[in-house]
């Protein structure tokens, strides 16, 4: 009987130790800015204006869901002959719903491939939005929507 | 973290002539995003690397500019046409304006 109760106030006293551990854990958490996907909309119109952006030629690779936010894989490739006068000059990367909108820009040179990867970190789940300049001036973009589990930025 | 920046490249050293190359790069940094709070509850200053390069004899081929959101130990991967022989220079260029290079040869046969 007594070593029950000695049991029982163990437990307790473990759920309050984990209790303002994750307290202290969530007052170390920076206060993310509320998901702005305006933000993402106003840098794309800084950089494009009005411009119409045509969906396609961009195969975005991300993962549907993402475990860690801290490292999230991406993958951006985008078809193009790449020769001298038809070639992918600018891609950039934008989340949505981090604290601040820029993940990565790519300047790419003729010859090659347009493709390149890296790992990135998403505060939450948001949409990932790719757009590709071309050196004919035209502009293509992607979206694909990244579901988070354990957010990045500082987590 | 580690301030110790160590860069890691995966890259062939041998290549057919036009055959397609992928390389990649791995840097050890903390990516500090200067989003951060201590636990004093002030904020820990930004210290990224922002901006990465891979040059082939002297010739810029790919640039990326990283932004707070690139993970620690930012990873690149990306590819390059081999034409002829020669040396590629990677650099990485750090917030405090430090910059980090590395150096590989390739031969086209």
């Amino acid at each position: 009987m007594f070593t029950a109760t000695q049991h029982k106030q163990t437990t307790s006293r473990r759920t309050v130790v984990i209790a303002s551990a994750a307290a202290a854990l969530a007052a170390l958490l920076p206060r993310l800015s509320s998901a702005d996907p305006a933000a993402v909309t106003a840098a794309l119109k800084k950089l494009y204006g009005d411009k119409p952006m045509t969906e396609g030629r961009i195969k975005l690779d991300v993962p549907p869901i993402a475990e860690n936010g801290l490292v999230v894989p991406l993958n951006v490739e985008v078809e193009s002959p790449m020769s001298e006068t038809d070639y992918v000059t600018t891609v950039h990367v934008f989340a949505d719903g981090n604290p601040l909108p820029g993940v990565v820009s790519y300047h790419f040179q003729p010859g090659g491939k347009a493709s390149a990867g890296t790992r990135v970190r998403l505060a939450q789940t948001q949409n990932v939005v790719c757009v590709a300049e071309m050196s004919n001036g035209q502009v293509y973009m992607a979206k694909a929507n990244v579901k988070v589990t354990i957010g990045g930025c500082g987590g | 973290m580690s301030t110790q920046v160590k860069p890691r490249i995966r890259i062939p050293a041998t290549a057919a002539k036009g055959e397609l190359i992928e390389i990649k790069t791995l840097m050890s940094h903390a990516m500090e995003t200067g989003q951060r709070k201590d636990a004093a509850g002030k904020t820990i200053p930004r210290k990224i690397i922002n901006k990465f390069t891979a040059a082939f004899n002297g010739k810029t081929f790919f640039e990326a500019d990283w932004h707070p959101a690139i993970s620690a130990n930012p990873y690149q991967s990306f590819y390059f046409k081999a034409q002829e022989s020669g040396e590629f220079t990677f650099t990485w260029k750090d917030d405090d304006g430090s910059v980090y290079t590395a150096t590989s040869n390739l031969t086209v046969g």
